[in-house]
């Protein structure tokens, strides 16, 4: 049973105007075992709440903390928070020119679990991971998201989470972009993820649609830095019906 | 002279002055010319002086069955159909060398294994000086490795004569001590229809700096030219090409990378074109990319075309320097691999594009372990705007920092 606590958690961006701040306090708890589903329009803070989990060097955090079982792991490097057991699923994944998957999964499983993975079973995993995700085992080959579609990108870092499997996960618009037959595969990776029961998912959205797949247990408005409204599952086909105009209209007031 | 250069038309430009054996040909450069602006001519250990001299470099050599090393004399070596030296440097180096070694690979031969060269040196008290040629026959097939070590100041003319149809893979690798002084020229034609690859690993000595040059004895000649440079503290590393579109139909890829490491690291880069009127349907493309790793290090990156006719198939070129990029660092520390490791990997796959077209896998695997040994000098506290290791990264720039 872990814990993920993200409290009062003011963050800000350089601007060439001088420090913007992004986020305005957020407050939010994950257990293992729950999904929360956190929904905001466009530009209200979602990806820097993200990126400000795994330590992105560029947003500062201004107040408040993180914890992972107790531990503020924003005092942590970004390599020692993976450690830690924590998984950002990227919105945009990045290209590593002249890096192959393969070798970047083999050092990333060495890393995360202190030692070097069975070479017998190892490749088997990989290749069965990239076939759940329907990616063709050559994929292994290439060069780490270097001309894989969106689609493909996307796909990759559901095969990563399910091969490094962390403590908790944090999906950034990981269904944006995606046909209907690319964010079931994708979805069913999470659900692979979250049946082991003691896992924790904090699926950022845009869009109700992937909430057909994957079934949150808390659903969380998002505006303008933090959270506007948080409820069960009634609160996405809410938004799904009358989407974000209401709470954008409070944040502005 | 071949046919071929009596039909083609005098282009004049500062950026590749005329050939020519005669060293009055080659004024003794002041170091603001166009081809020595960025060579500092003090630290050549007085290689442009010309010093008599009788040393030489110690020769090891794996030569498979039908190469041959024989000795041409210097008159014999002027008549080769290539090139003449294109500065005063080379020029030296054909004057100076007693003879030329010249390495033969007849006509048809197919070496299953690569020829290798081992060149070093154990003294700077006096100039070496070489001439060293390369001949490959018609639709022969050729792998040349050459490696200089050691110390040496070194000087050497190196035509390379490719016959119509053949493949050759020529390797040059400069892992110097220290406090080498390397000059080199290659001047290649590549033969009709014959492919050229050619590879400089520059890693060490004080100062390096190579000249290639390419033309074409007829069409759908290609060469491609590789550069792999990883220069320290002090290291002045200089890559020049000339590529000389002198035939239709002909075909040059130039992909030079390079990091830099260390206080006055110093890399050059020039890459000049020619696209001749006669060069019609001809392709090109030149790229360099520089990693510069800390503060203190310069990278000078020079592209040039030159286009004399409209009817090319096409033409470009591409220069990046940049540092490393924080995305990269963060995406692979994202997935718990440490910031040593994870600048270890992007190094590794910004050169593998290169290294691993050598197709030497034991050459490949030793040149990947020296970069490695290379980065694990480097000294990343040095880089601006980057944090100490150990500095939590959710708190870079911060004013308050994350307990506050
Ligand atoms: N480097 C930056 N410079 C300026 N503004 C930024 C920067 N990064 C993010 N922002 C701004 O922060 C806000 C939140 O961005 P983001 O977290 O990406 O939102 P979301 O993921 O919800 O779309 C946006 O207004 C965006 O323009
Ligand atoms: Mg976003």
């Amino acid at each position: 049973m872990s814990k993920l606590e993200i409290k009062n958690l003011h963050v800000s961006v350089n601007t060439e105007d001088g420090e913007k701040e992004i986020l305005r306090g957020v407050d939010l708890t994950v257990n293992s075992g729950e999904v929360h589903a956190i929904m905001g329009p466009n530009g209200s803070g979602k990806s820097t709440l993200a990126y400000s989990i795994a330590g992105h060097p560029k947003y500062t955090v201004t107040d408040g903390e993180v914890l992972l079982d107790g531990e503020n792991i924003l005092e942590l490097s970004v390599d020692e928070r993976a450690r830690a057991g924590l998984f950002l699923a990227m919105q945009y994944p990045v290209e590593v020119p002249g890096v192959s998957v393969a070798n970047f999964l083999r050092t990333a499983k060495t890393a995360i679990d202190g030692e070097a993975p069975k070479l017998r079973t190892w490749v088997k995993d990989v290749n069965a991971a990239l076939e759940r995700v329907t990616l063709d085992p050559s994929f292994a080959q290439r060069s780490v998201n270097e001309g894989f579609s969106g689609g493909e990108k996307k796909r990759h870092e559901i095969a990563q989470l399910e091969l490094l499997n962390p403590k908790f996960a944090v999906l950034d618009e990981t269904d944006s972009g995606l046909d209907i037959d690319a964010l079931r595969v994708v979805s069913e990776g999470v659900n692979r993820y979250t049946e082991q029961r003691d896992r924790g998912v904090l699926l950022i959205t845009h869009y109700t649609r992937i909430l057909q797949y994957i079934k949150p247990d808390f659903v969380h408005v998002f505006v303008a830095g933090r959270l506007a409204e948080s409820g069960g599952r009634e609160l996405a086909d809410q938004l799904e019906a009358q989407g974000y105009d209401k709470y954008v209209k409070a944040a502005a007031v | 002279m071949t046919v071929i250069e009596n039909a083609l038309e005098h282009v004049e430009s500062h950026l590749h002055p005329e050939p020519s054996y005669e060293l009055e040909a080659h004024p003794v450069p002041n170091g603001l010319e166009e081809i020595w602006r960025f060579t500092p001519l003090k630290r050549l250990r007085g290689l442009l002086d010309g010093e008599a001299s009788d040393a030489t470099l110690t020769w090891e050599q794996e030569l498979p069955e039908a190469a041959t090393l024989t000795t041409l004399s210097a008159d014999d070596a002027r008549d080769l159909a290539v090139n003449a030296p294109f500065d005063r440097l080379a020029a030296l180096a054909a004057a100076q060398a007693p003879s030329a070694v010249v390495l033969d690979v007849p006509a048809n031969a197919e070496l299953d294994e690569p020829v290798r060269l081992t060149l070093s040196g154990d003294s700077l008290e006096h100039p070496v000086w070489g001439h060293v040629v390369v001949r490959v026959g018609a639709n022969a097939r050729a792998k040349i490795v050459v490696e200089h070590t050691g110390s040496a100041v070194y000087d050497a003319f190196v035509p390379v004569v490719v016959g119509d149809g053949a493949h050759l893979d020529l390797v040059t690798i400069n892992d110097w001590e220290d406090d080498a002084v390397h000059a080199a020229q290659y001047n290649l034609r590549v033969g009709r229809d014959a492919t050229v690859r050619f590879f400089e690993i520059s890693l060490g000595g004080d100062l390096v700096r190579t000249t290639a040059n390419v033309d074409y004895a007829g069409p759908g000649g290609s060469a491609e030219l590789y550069g792999v440079y990883f220069a320290d503290a002090g290291q002045h590393i200089e890559h020049r090409q000339f590529v000389d579109h002198t035939a239709p139909r002909t075909s040059s890829n130039v992909l030079y990378k390079g990091a830099l490491q260390g206080q006055d690291a110093h890399t050059v880069w020039i890459g000049n074109v020619l696209i001749r009127k006669v060069a019609e349907g001809i392709e090109t493309f030149e790229q360099n990319d520089n990693l510069v790793l800390t503060d203190g290090a310069k990278a000078d990156s020079v592209p040039n075309l030159e286009i004399e006719t409209g009817e090319i198939a096409g033409a470009g070129h591409a220069s990046t320097t940049g540092r490393f990029d924080d995305n990269h660092l963060f995406y692979l520390q994202s997935r718990g691999i440490e910031e040593g490791e994870a600048r270890r990997l992007v190094v590794h796959g910004f050169f593998n594009d290169i290294i691993r077209r050598i197709g030497v896998p034991e050459l490949q695997e030793r040149l990947v372990t020296a970069i490695e040994d290379e980065l694990a000098e480097a000294d990343f506290s040095a880089i601006h705007g980057r944090p100490e290791p150990g500095t939590p990264a959710g708190s870079i720039g911060a004013a308050g920092g994350s307990d506050a």
